[in-house]
């Protein structure tokens, strides 16, 4: 581990100013991932902000959205009582991440923000784009078993690794900021970004910008919801591929329907067509299978991922399946 | 006084278990020493070539850094010798890598430089300021693309009745002319041990010539005499101490470049030096499973008898030491075959080199035998037990002589009855709960019963404990625990007057603990110990009651105070007075196993029964049933036992379904290197294992009627999983592990 300052921040904008006059400080909150990569040499912060003193953490209602607080614990949300009857969504996929161990640590604004598992990023003797710019994908031709299958560059085909970023993108979530230029909101859908030619930016937040709370709107998504993880062992490990489904049912009619992915692109992917070819549709097998198929075009695998491409719809037709029971 | 009840086969609990639950245990990386120094490795980052140049200036001038070593100024170890060139190791194997010898890189991570600071902290920050420079070489980590360069062992050329020579009975390859046949290739990829504890030491020089090791280890003496060659030391001042060992499963097994760096470290700086490795130094640098390609020909006849099996394996090992392990031993003794031929071979990559892993090379050739057994079965038409039973053998096919014992059909009924065979169909695919398909699948295990050679030591205390002594290591199985039974029972003393101490390379000679080989061998020792003890007991106490001189030892009852006699109340001799008597009551007996042996085949057998669920959709599987049978001989302690089947059984999980370290081989480098993606089992993806013991002594392997329990509770587990797999749902993995992106 690099040597480094810590600095405890009492108020959001000590914080904030702190990190933004100092590009090689970074916010820390759980630490279970910055610290982890730290100790790999992948990141090295020479200042860390500790932003666990802020007051950020709360859960509560206001203007019809459900307002958590970014340093709401994991564990915290998918335990709340109004997380659970609004969002069950959310509670699903954040229980479907790592440990108990590790969401009684981590934070709903440090989860947005983890960065991608793909192991050349986190082996600084391998070349990779988003850890060192310039140096080359080691994933492209590499050991691309987890790699995306949507929207990558031939300069990143990483994946971002977060279960609770898949069910906020389909709950139309909104992120709130604080920054030296004062506040923002950004939909979810636009908070992660596309690799391009820039991988080393994971998210279209400024230098010095402290997510503060998440919204995420109220809806008609309470019951028939599921997040559907398929991963290497029962518990306890990143997605293969993963899928949040919700959808509003009347009288076997679909009204209204949400569908994201995890583990097939650089963000959270929704998928809006999909959406769409289930709304005013039975909810039956068949039709979750058409919107699977639409849901799936332009995917394009690489030499370890092909699976994600037959995975892929079966694991939307179980999610939207098991909603539908729910 | 009442005789106390039979401690041997009882479920007693651990002796160490409140130690270890409190903490109170130590672990090699937990002695703190006064004037402790930190040592952290540096890796390469190539995986063959030479270090063209390594600047060490910044790291030297880091805060708290005491020396920064190299090969450039590494003190020479006298009897240390570059990999591969040990005259002292035979040369058929190579020999361990000795670090900082020479600029030559063998493998990726390899130690290049070792950073020995004052705090863990500062080493591990100055580490980071070591720069290397390379001339790399072309390197090859990949063994399917050099199985044309395989080669037999030298153990094997040397020595045609090596087991890993070739091997014939009957007609060379006859599957081949089979009526109804099969071939078929599989594959294990590369394994990591990975036990919970990782790999520690702390180096103490405590005279320039005296040199004591606080180490993770399976062998104090094997650490000990490796390390007095070494640095040209009497074996006698090295010592070694392993108290506790947090699992190892195989990886402690050999001495390790950690090891030798941390001994260099401490005799630079002059100080005790501790070293561990980190969780991604775990993949490289102490050993692993090797990826092993096998392929399988058998022929059988339309009645389902197997008339020949030929079974070939090429296992991954490294450029300098040659590994080889048991990969086919199973094939040619466990189903009758008029003809049989096998064939092991290896390929040198570079890569470190591996290690034996739970049910070593065994394990990785039941997976092929036993799919195999299944994939015949099927085409028979035939129940996968009952092709089984009408193979079975009575006797040994390889050495044409008895077994010391079989009750492999025992465990083939109680694991049948227990899983629900009787639900499984003939049919794949026949039987689902929903979504999920469900399978039922069995793989069956052997391992060689092995007993060595072993020496105990027992000695009376004034206050009417025993203590023992033994310089085995208990790695996790419990053996501090079974030794305490076997003592209890053989002195007629409840347990918590018997003090076992082990882990110790002062203590009296044991080998090290592996191959499923120490109750069978140090506990005939701790019984023998036990006895010699209480006849010296008797003839110390001769002297003052002449009731004991002519006493025999059966009747010498060591009661709360004194010794006595069965019968004879009035003769009375106490502990405080036997002691005293000038030599004292010490005891040091060697235990070996007797000729009969050679008469014999002896082998520990189990079968493994699972039901699996295979998600139709999302390829996921479940193991829902799990069932371990053994014949293992007499069990010592039914709780330790059943743990170390559960656990050899959670194992085989792992390697059917998961475990799976990856290399990119372009840059030669390991992909996976942490848990989060090298997975092993958790809670979830196990089912609460069942096990049945068979519990019938063997009359041959020792006077307690033990055969092993370790190795068998992992053989024949990964295929039993994916034979249930392809039962469910018609698809063959012969490709472990078995992910949900090889079912969809
Ligand atoms: C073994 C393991 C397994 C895991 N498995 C899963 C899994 O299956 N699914 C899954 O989704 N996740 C998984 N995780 C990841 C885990 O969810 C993240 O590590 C965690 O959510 C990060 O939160 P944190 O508060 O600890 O973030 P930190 O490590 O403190 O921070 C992460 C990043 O976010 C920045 N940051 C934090 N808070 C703010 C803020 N309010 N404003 C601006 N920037 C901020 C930090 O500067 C840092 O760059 C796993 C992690 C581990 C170690």
């Amino acid at each position: 581990m690099n040597q480094f300052q810590y600095v405890r921040a009492t108020k959001p904008q000590a914080a904030i100013e702190a990190v933004a006059k100092d590009p090689n400080a970074r916010f820390i909150a759980g630490g279970t991932n910055l610290v982890d990569l730290m100790k790999r040499g992948v990141m090295t912060p020479q200042k860390l902000v500790d932003i666990n003193r802020l007051d950020l953490r709360k859960i509560e209602r206001q203007n019809n959205a459900l307002r958590i607080g970014a340093l709401a614990l994991n564990s915290t949300v998918a335990d709340d009582r109004q997380v659970r009857e609004r969002h069950p969504l959310l509670a699903l996929a954040l229980n479907a991440g790592a440990s108990p161990q590790l969401r009684n640590m981590a934070t709903v604004g440090g989860n947005m923000l983890q960065r991608t598992r793909c192991p050349y990023f986190y082996d600084t003797a391998l070349p990779c784009n988003k850890r060192q710019p310039g140096s080359g994908c080691g994933a492209l031709e590499g050991i691309n078993r987890m790699h995306a299958i949507f929207g990558f560059s031939d300069k990143c085909i990483a994946v971002h690794p977060s279960d609770m970023s898949v069910a906020l993108v389909a709950l139309d979530a909104t992120v709130q900021v604080s920054g030296p230029k004062g506040n923002r909101s950004i939909p979810f859908a636009d908070f992660h970004r596309l690799p391009g030619d820039t991988p080393e930016k994971d998210t279209n937040l400024e230098p010095g910008e402290l997510i503060t709370a998440v919204d995420i709107p109220d809806g008609p998504f309470t019951k028939h919801v599921h997040y559907q993880k398929v991963r290497e062992r029962a518990s306890y490990a990143f997605a293969l591929l993963s899928v949040a489904a919700a959808l509003d049912i009347d009288n076997g009619t679909i009204k209204a329907a949400r569908l994201a992915m995890g583990g097939v692109a650089h963000k959270p992917w929704r998928l809006t067509a999909a959406e769409q070819a289930l709304i005013g549709k039975p909810a039956t097998e068949a039709i979750f299978r058409q919107a699977a198929t639409v849901a799936m075009q332009g995917a394009k695998a690489f030499k370890h991922n092909e699976y994600k491409l037959r995975l892929g719809p079966n694991i939307i037709v179980q999610a939207l399946k098991t909603a539908a029971a729910a | 006084m009442n005789a106390p009840e039979k401690k041997i086969g009882a479920p007693m609990n651990r002796v160490d278990g409140r130690q270890k639950v409190t903490g109170a245990a130590k672990y090699a990386a937990e002695y703190d020493l006064p004037n402790m120094a930190y040592a952290v490795l540096v890796g390469s980052t190539i995986a063959k070539g030479r270090l063209s140049s390594i600047d060490t200036k910044a790291a030297e001038r880091a805060p708290g850094v005491l020396a920064v070593i190299t090969h450039l100024n590494a003190p020479k170890a006298p009897g240390a010798k570059p990999a591969g060139k040990d005259p002292s190791q035979p040369q058929t194997v190579g020999s361990a890598l000795q670090v900082f010898l020479d600029d030559n890189i063998r493998f990726n991570d390899q130690p290049i430089a070792v950073v020995v600071a004052d705090t863990l902290e500062r080493a591990r920050f100055a580490a980071r300021l070591v720069k290397a420079q390379y001339a790399p070489e072309k390197h090859q980590t990949n063994l399917e693309a050099n199985k044309a360069n395989a080669f037999l062992p030298t153990q094997a050329k040397k020595n045609p009745k090596s087991g890993a020579a070739d091997y014939q009975r009957g007609q060379v390859d006859a599957y081949k002319t089979g009526a109804l046949k099969l071939e078929a290739e599989y594959v294990i990829p590369t394994e990591v041990h990975h036990p919970m504890e990782l790999q520690a030491i702390t180096a103490h020089w405590e005279a320039p010539d005296r040199l004591t090791l606080y180490d993770k280890t399976q062998g104090t003496m094997a650490t000990r005499r490796d390390f007095a060659r070494q640095w040209g030391l009497p074996e006698a001042n090295v010592k070694v101490i392993a108290t506790y060992v947090g699992g190892a499963f195989g990886n402690a097994l050999h001495s390790w470049p950690h090891e030798s760096a941390a001994i260099i470290a401490a005799k630079v700086v002059n100080r005790p030096v501790k070293l561990m490795l980190t969780r991604e130094q775990m993949f490289t640098m102490v050993g692993y499973r090797p990826y092993t390609w096998q392929k399988i020909g058998m022929s059988a006849t339309a009645d389902g008898k197997i008339t020949a099996i030929t079974h070939e394996s090429i296992g991954q090992t490294s450029t300098y030491e040659e590994f080889v392990e048991a990969t086919l031993g199973q094939t040619k003794m466990m189903y009758e075959s008029p003809n049989l031929t096998t064939r092991y071979r290896l390929a040198a990559l570079d890569v470190g080199s591996p290690i034996w892993m739970r049910g070593p090379g065994e394990a990785t050739g039941a997976f092929a035998l036993e799919s195999a057994m299944d994939e015949m079965a099927f085409l028979l038409n035939l129940d996968p037990l009952e092709f089984r039973l009408r193979n079975y053998t009575n006797q040994d096919p390889e050495k044409n002589r008895p077994w010391s014992s079989k009750f492999l059909k025992e465990c083939y009924q109680a694991g049948a009855e227990r899983v629900g065979w009787n639900k499984r169909q003939l049919k794949p695919g026949a039987l689902r709960d929903g979504e999920w398909l469900i399978g039922y699948g069995m793989g069956v295990g052997t391992f060689g019963a092995h007993r060595g050679s072993s020496k105990a030591s027992a000695q009376l205390l004034p206050n009417g404990t025993v203590l023992l002594q033994s310089a085995v290591t208990d790695i996790g199985p419990g053996t501090g625990t079974a030794m305490t039974q076997i003592a209890a029972d053989t002195l007629g003393l409840a347990p918590g007057r018997i003090r076992f101490e082990w882990g110790n390379s002062d203590f009296a000679q044991a080998p090290t603990q592996g191959g499923s080989a120490i109750v069978n061998t140090v506990g005939p020792a701790v019984q023998e110990a036990c006895l010699a003890l209480k006849d010296k007991l008797r003839e110390l106490a001769a002297g003052g009651n002449s009731a004991f001189a002519s006493a025999k030892k059966e009747d010498v009852v060591l009661a709360d105070t004194h010794l006595t006699l069965t019968g004879n109340p009035t003769a009375r001799a106490p502990y405080t007075d036997l002691v005293k008597q000038a030599g004292g009551t010490a005891v040091t007996v060697e235990s070996k196993p007797s000729g009969e042996g050679q008469k014999v085949s002896m082998y520990s057998f189990s079968v493994h029964f699972a039901e699996v669920r295979v998600h139709e959709l999302t390829g996921e599987v479940r193991v829902s049933k799990l069932i371990s049978c053994a014949d293992a001989g007499t069990i010592i302690n039914e709780k330790t036992a059943g743990n170390q089947m559960k656990g050899g059984a959670v194992g085989g999980i792992g390697m059917a379904l998961m475990e799976h370290a990856i290399i990119d081989d372009r840059f030669g480098r390991y992909v996976t290197k942490d848990l989060a993606d090298y997975h092993v089992p958790v809670h979830a993806d196990s089912p609460a294992v069942e096990v049945f013991f068979v519990n019938k002594p063997d009359p041959y392997v020792n006077q307690l009627g033990t055969k092993g329990i370790g190795e068998i509770a992992t053989i024949g587990v990964a295929p039993a999983i994916a034979n249930a797999v392809f039962n469910a749902t018609g698809k063959r993995v012969r490709e472990l592990p078995i992910t949900p992106d090889k079912l969809v």
